[in-house]
């Protein structure tokens, strides 16, 4: 039996409906995958037996021909969404134990496609962070290393292991969400690919909420044609969600196309920042001849309101989380702190022991712009600039039909090595815009870096064009040729 | 704008996070740095913008005021820390 976990969720869709495997030998050999890697951390719970049962009941129904578009491919889950009786933390000590009596909707999506579930994936508390470090169940160690070098670096973050798992071959693709970057930042450190759609293409229900009004779920896998099945499967109208678009799902995968004649792309002049290294401009400029090879027509583009987006995520994103994370209090789910007298003490000690450090910061953040007194000079200020930076992308989305950009300012760095708040905010600085514009947005693997680690490019295009953005990274992919793969040590 | 040991205390209250006098000291400066570096945005001019409500537009959809769910109790105190006689449980309010 030949290695399937090295494959593409294409590869094995088409050899298990061509008989060439079994759904269960797929499943079988992705468990054992799952189970030889824990020193990377990758999976918070493993669920062998629900790859198993979708994999037995795909191999039944190939007899039929009655096949869901993921049947035979078991996939990695972020621990963000919510899975019927199995444990459901969001990285976090203060929903220890939680099981959901219901399915998200998402995760439920790509169930009714046919796929199984590997199991929970790590990430960092609520999806705050860039690093996957300030996760309750410990740091995922990415599989990639310097070369010449055992330090352990992180996969990015927040969804570091559903990272990890794809780049360590411990699932063909994973659902990750993507608030201000946590999608892209990390996919890009890993060497994979990864699409945030529009904001609304996929339902929030059943997605443990950090900020509503940027949280977007998306899929990470091998390949640009992969995302497009993955995305297919998760997106769709949702009346449980307020903000879900009312809108079909279109065929992205039957839809790809590098052939970018007629296509203009914007290459905004904002985004050439100081401190970046040399290599991540010059993958930049490749990226730009890339396009240019596939049909496309590089034009210079501004967003002049660029350097205020992340100091505008930085109050909005905190504002909405301390709003949605009064709900853990010890009273319905998840950890209660015992000893103290009043109710009030036991709101305040159960948070103060449920909560790590970066999630406290943004309560902390987030209470005191919203405050008496500050709520109009910090929330609605920046809802203002938020307002002006949606603008800057309308009207260059009138001079071009997709923006090219790096996705994140540096490679993956060491564990440890990043201790202040700030410094790992700026991982974001080429993520955030398009999230506070609502917009699709992916990351594909350009090039590695001189100490051997990837690199990725960044697109971003217009309000439901995922068409457009996915078929200016098959462009990419098909001219990077990046085949590097991380050398197995674990 | 820059925030004291006793506002940061405050705000913990609010958040319903108990803090220690060492925590809060630890907070002060950590809370400075962020709040001064948002602050940057004084410099943009927003006269007449008005503060951005949904990013994609659409229209707030309504439906039938029907009920459509319901008979869930023993699932929804499931994940409860404490539940008695069908209710959830909570430290004493009233002496």
């Amino acid at each position: 039996m030949s290695e399937l976990t090295t494959k593409t969720i294409a590869d094995l869709r088409d050899g298990f409906r061509g008989g060439d495997f079994s759904a269960r030998e797929i499943a079988e050999q992705f468990n054992a995958a799952v189970a030889a890697a824990r020193v990377l951390n990758a999976y918070t719970v493993e669920t062998p037996d629900d790859a198993l049962a979708a994999a037995n009941a795909a191999d039944k129904a190939r007899g039929n021909g009655d096949l869901g578009p993921l049947a035979g491919i078991p996939l990695g889950i972020k621990d963000l969404f919510a899975t019927e009786g199995v444990d459901t933390t969001a990285g976090s000590n203060i929903l220890k134990g939680f099981r959901p009596p219901y399915e998200s909707t998402v995760s439920g999506n790509l169930r009714r496609a046919g796929a199984g579930m590997l199991g929970k994936l790590n990430l960092d508390e609520f999806a705050m962070g860039s690093s996957n470090e300030t996760s309750a169940h410990g740091p995922v160690i990415s599989p990639w290393r310097r070369s010449g070098s055992n330090v352990g670096l992180t996969p990015g973050g927040s969804s570091g292991g559903s990272a990890a798992a794809v780049a360590a071959d411990l699932a063909p693709g994973v659902t990750g969400t993507d608030t201000g970057g946590s999608i892209r930042q990390p996919a890009a450190f890993v060497g994979i690919s990864g699409i945030k759609p529009t904001y609304g293409r996929c339902s929030r229900w059943g997605v443990v909420s950090f900020a509503s009004s940027l949280d977007q779920a998306g899929p990470m896998a091998k390949t640009v044609r992969d995302c497009a099945i993955l995305l297919e499967a998760m997106a769709g109208f949702d009346p449980k969600d307020s903000t879900s678009l009312d809108l079909p799902v279109p065929q992205w995968e039957a839809g790809l196309s590098s052939d970018l004649n007629g296509k203009r792309v914007g290459i905004p002049r904002e985004y050439r920042i100081d401190g970046v290294p040399e290599e991540i401009n010059a993958l930049w400029d490749r990226g730009i001849e890339w396009l240019r090879d596939g049909g496309a027509e590089p034009v210079e583009i501004s967003l002049p309101h660029t350097r205020y987006a992340l100091p505008t995520y930085y109050i909005i994103a905190p504002a909405e989380a301390s709003s949605n994370l009064a709900r853990y209090d010890g009273v319905r789910y998840g950890l209660r702190e015992e000893g103290v007298k009043t109710l009030d003490d036991m709101y305040g000690a159960t948070r103060a022991a449920g909560f790590g450090a970066e999630v406290k910061r943004r309560i902390m953040i987030g209470t005191y712009v919203l405050s008496a007194g500050f709520y109009d000079a910090y929330f609605n200020k920046a809802q203002r600039v938020r307002a002006l930076i949606k603008q800057d992308f309308r009207q260059a989305f009138e001079q071009c039909d997709v923006i090219l950009t790096p996705t994140a300012p540096s490679a993956a760095f060491g564990i440890g090595e990043t201790t202040d708040p700030l410094a790992m905010y700026l991982n974001d600085v080429f993520a955030v815009p398009a999230s506070l514009a609502g917009l699709p947005a992916m990351s594909v693997p350009g090039g590695l870096d001189g100490q051997g680690l990837p690199l990725g490019l960044h697109i971003i295009g217009n309000e439901l064009d995922e068409q457009g953005v996915l078929n200016a990274g098959l462009a990419i992919e098909e001219r990077a040729g990046f085949t590097a793969r991380p050398e197995k040590w674990w | 704008m820059s925030v004291s040991k006793d506002q940061v205390r405050h705000i913990a209250k609010l958040a319903r996070i108990a803090m220690s006098d060492e925590e809060i000291e630890r907070l002060v400066p950590e809370l400075n740095g962020i709040i001064g570096w948002v602050e940057q945005l004084g410099e943009v001019n927003t006269d007449g913008v008005e503060p951005l409500t949904a990013v994609i537009d659409q229209k707030l959809r309504l439906r039938e005021d029907a009920v459509t769910d319901g008979n869930c109790r023993d699932e929804v105190l499931a994940n409860a820390p404490e539940a008695q006689h069908g209710f959830f449980a909570v430290p004493k309010v009233i002496e």
